[in-house]
């Protein structure tokens, strides 16, 4: 079979329109990261870790074209007091950043750090990727590594007044961005962070979370409305004793999203909650790849993932739970469930467990089901429109993984928005 | 008000008849009951009145002042006036007990063309009527029915009666898991809508619910037809003697 070789030329002819930036600290972690890629090569469609998402268009040497979503709808978080970074079409966008001076953190443009040899974020870039690699291979996060052009790093030093936004705009039918964020917790120290916002036509992007002993991380983020994207995004956290890293994210419409999340609990009594809830019709893909390893004693993860889905769309959830040796006390809890508007869409689920530890305590559960018809009369009986009860019932289900989200007022404008959204399609 | 002609329904998915030409007419202002061996067909027949799925109707009809309700979705038949007090509430999570009444109340009035409750004024009104069920203020904030015990289930029944205000009013065993308090409670809420306006068809085991709710006549339901209708007397025969007499004497 010829197979490793057409890996190799796909990959190649991906490639071929880029160019590794040079110079600075970055490079060296640069030219790891691709020849990582070369020795992996771009998924396919045959790589087991792909089985349930087509890669090619994100393999593709064009990008694919999206258009551009025009809203008038008020932007999410608008009304939370914020410091906003404003990226376009992957391209930071000064004019429209606040600036990026915050008490109790330091924001860097990646490209401006780039220009020094030493740097903190040398030790973090790249070095959470690797570490994410095994044993499972997560090429396109190592291409993301290698190529960024763009991206934030994050240092937070003590605990900011306010959350940190990283907004992404949408502009060119045809923009390709590859996005890189490092960010760095101290130890006691304590953030935020939100994104929103259609990034770009293609969209890579990788984030690299370094939280150190006692560091508290909270994350929230939105995908969508924009429809015709190509999204990849990684996550690689590692977390250090006692410290707390919460994620959620809301996916809304995208022809294909795939999000990968490999958290590291490397630290003694350290807790990671991720959560999603997607929204997803008509031609739309998305996928959750979840990878949490427990390498520490009495450690807790908890994943909550919600996808309502209709007129044909496909979820995907791929959640892993990796318990090492040693790693007693774990609390590993895994739930990912959808509701099927119709029978034309689909949910493809593979939880996993692997535990190599005795005294633990991991569940996962995953459920797939349809409306319940006698809530749905219930409702009706009371006068309440079938289209008005759906999104009722809708709403109530996404809203378990909505509440993972601490600050109710954050929750509350995911919810808020999310009530417009269902109202909308029809 | 309602009235109900030779009314035959089966299963839709088996070839189960389980109505088999109930008659019934309740004039405005009356209540009617219903009491019956179990399995007999109550349920079913508020069921089918109310638009649940799962049922066809072969024969016969069903009109509330004229209107021909087998033709109308649930919603439209609970925008025309009809209410159900289920005999086992649904319990729905992650959906407030406010927000649902509120969407309810709402809904009805918009689909009559009324202006939409303030949220000021709802407030006001729900706590006003869920005071005088008892119903406390964590059991309206909680998801509806979840977790309710068996008789908060069926005061928040009552208490949906009394926000959607209906014409007719369809109590489903509403009376069974109450205690003798709770009882009285649903009976005064049920007592408070009695109007001349308005029907009641009480389906209930025991007699002592109707000490309460005094009716205007009593139906005997069994295997899927009225089999013998009467006044309040009929209740008291079958709190003494049971239905043996009643359906040898028809069959
Ligand atoms: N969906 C269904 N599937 C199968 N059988 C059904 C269904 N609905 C009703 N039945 C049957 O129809 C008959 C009448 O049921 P129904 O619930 O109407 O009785 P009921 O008079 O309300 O009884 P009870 O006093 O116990 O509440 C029963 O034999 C019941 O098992
Ligand atoms: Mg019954």
């Amino acid at each position: 079979m010829a197979k490793p070789e057409l890996k190799h030329s796909a990959t190649q002819a991906r490639l071929a329109g880029l160019t590794l930036p040079a110079g600075g600290w970055s490079e060296p972690a640069r030219r790891d990261a691709l020849s990582r890629l070369i020795a992996m090569g771009l998924p396919q469609r045959r790589d087991e870790y792909w089985k349930y998402t087509r890669p090619d268009a994100l393999v593709d040497p064009a990008t694919p074209f999206a258009a551009v979503l025009t809203s008038d709808e008020i932007p999410l978080f608008d009304h939370v007091d914020r410091l906003q970074i404003v990226f376009v079409d992957g391209v930071f966008d000064a004019d429209a950043s606040d600036d990026l001076a915050l008490q109790g953190v330091v924001i860097e443009r990646l490209a401006e750090t780039a220009k020094s040899e030493i740097h903190w974020a040398k030790a973090v870039y790249g070095t959470l990727e690797a570490r994410g690699q095994k044993p499972v291979e997560r090429p396109f996060a190592a291409m993301n590594t290698a190529f960024a052009t763009d991206g934030v790093v994050i240092h937070v030093t003590g605990k900011p007044s306010k959350p940190i936004n990283l907004i992404y705009r949408h502009r060119s039918e045809s923009s390709d961005a590859i996005l890189h964020h490092v960010i760095r917790v101290d130890t006691g120290a304590e953030a935020t962070i939100l994104e929103n916002g259609p990034a770009a036509a293609r969209f890579n992007k990788c984030t690299e979370i370094d939280v150190a002993d006692g560091g508290v991380l909270h994350h929230v983020r939105a995908q969508g409305r924009d429809h015709e994207r190509r999204a990849v995004t990684h996550m690689f956290a590692r977390l250090g004793e006692e410290s707390v890293f919460k994620s959620f994210t809301l996916t809304v419409n995208g022809m294909l999203t795939r999000n990968e999340c490999v958290i590291e609990l490397t630290g003694d009594n350290a807790v990671t909650h991720v959560a999603g809830a997607c929204v997803g019709d008509g031609d739309f893909h998305h996928d959750d790849t979840v990878f949490i390893t427990h390498d520490a004693v009495n450690c807790e993860s908890r994943q909550v993932f919600k996808k309502v889905l209709r007129n044909g769309a496909t979820g995907v959830f791929q959640g892993k739970i990796l318990v090492q040796p040693g790693a007693q006390k774990t609390d590993g809890y895994q739930i990912s469930q959808s509701l099927l508007l119709d029978e034309d869409s689909q949910f493809l689920a593979k939880p996993e467990l692997e535990i190599y530890a005795d005294d633990v305590a991991c569940s996962h559960g995953s459920t797939s089901g349809a409306i319940d018809e006698d809530a749905m009369f219930y409702l009706r009986s009371r006068g309440v429109p079938e289209s008005t009860a759906t999104d009722l019932l809708t709403l109530a289900f996404l809203a378990e993984s909505v509440d993972e989200i601490e600050n109710k007022a954050l929750a509350d404008d995911i919810l808020a928005r999310l009530q417009g959204w269902l109202a909308r399609r029809r | 008000m309602l009235e109900i002609k030779n009314l035959h329904v089966k299963l839709e998915e088996e070839e189960k008849q389980i109505l088999k030409g109930v008659d019934l007419m309740i004039e405005a202002g009356k209540v009617h009951a219903i009491m019956g061996p179990n399995g007999s067909g109550k349920s079913t027949l508020s069921y089918v009145l109310s638009g649940r799925g799962g049922y066809e109707v072969t024969e016969g009809s069903a009109t509330m002042e004229g209107v021909d309700l087998l033709e109308l979705e649930p919603e439209e038949r609970a925008a025309a006036g009809l209410f159900l007090a289920f005999q086992y509430p649904v319990e729905i999570p992650g959906v407030g007990n406010m927000t649902f009444l509120r969407t309810a109340v709402n809904a009805q009035r918009k689909a009559r063309g009324q202006e939409e409750m303030s949220a000021a004024e709802f407030l006001k009104v729900v706590r006003e009527r869920a005071k005088s069920l008892k119903i406390d203020a964590d059991m309206l904030k909680r998801p509806v029915n979840v977790g309710f015990s068996g008789g908060e289930k069926k005061r928040n029944e009552i208490l949906q009666m009394a926000m959607l205000e209906p014409k007719m009013c369809i109590l489903d065993e509403t009376d069974s898991g109450l205690d003798v308090d709770a009882m009285k409670l649903v009976a005064d809420g049920v007592n408070a809508l009695r109007d001349i306006g308005r029907g009641f068809l009480v389906i209930t085991h025991y007699q002592r619910l109707l000490d309460h709710i005094q009716p205007d006549v009593v139906h005997i339901m069994a295997d899927g037809r009225i089999v013998k209708s009467g006044g309040p007397e009929l209740a008291l025969e079958v709190e003494h003697n049971g239905y043996a007499d009643i359906l040898s004497e028809v069959a």
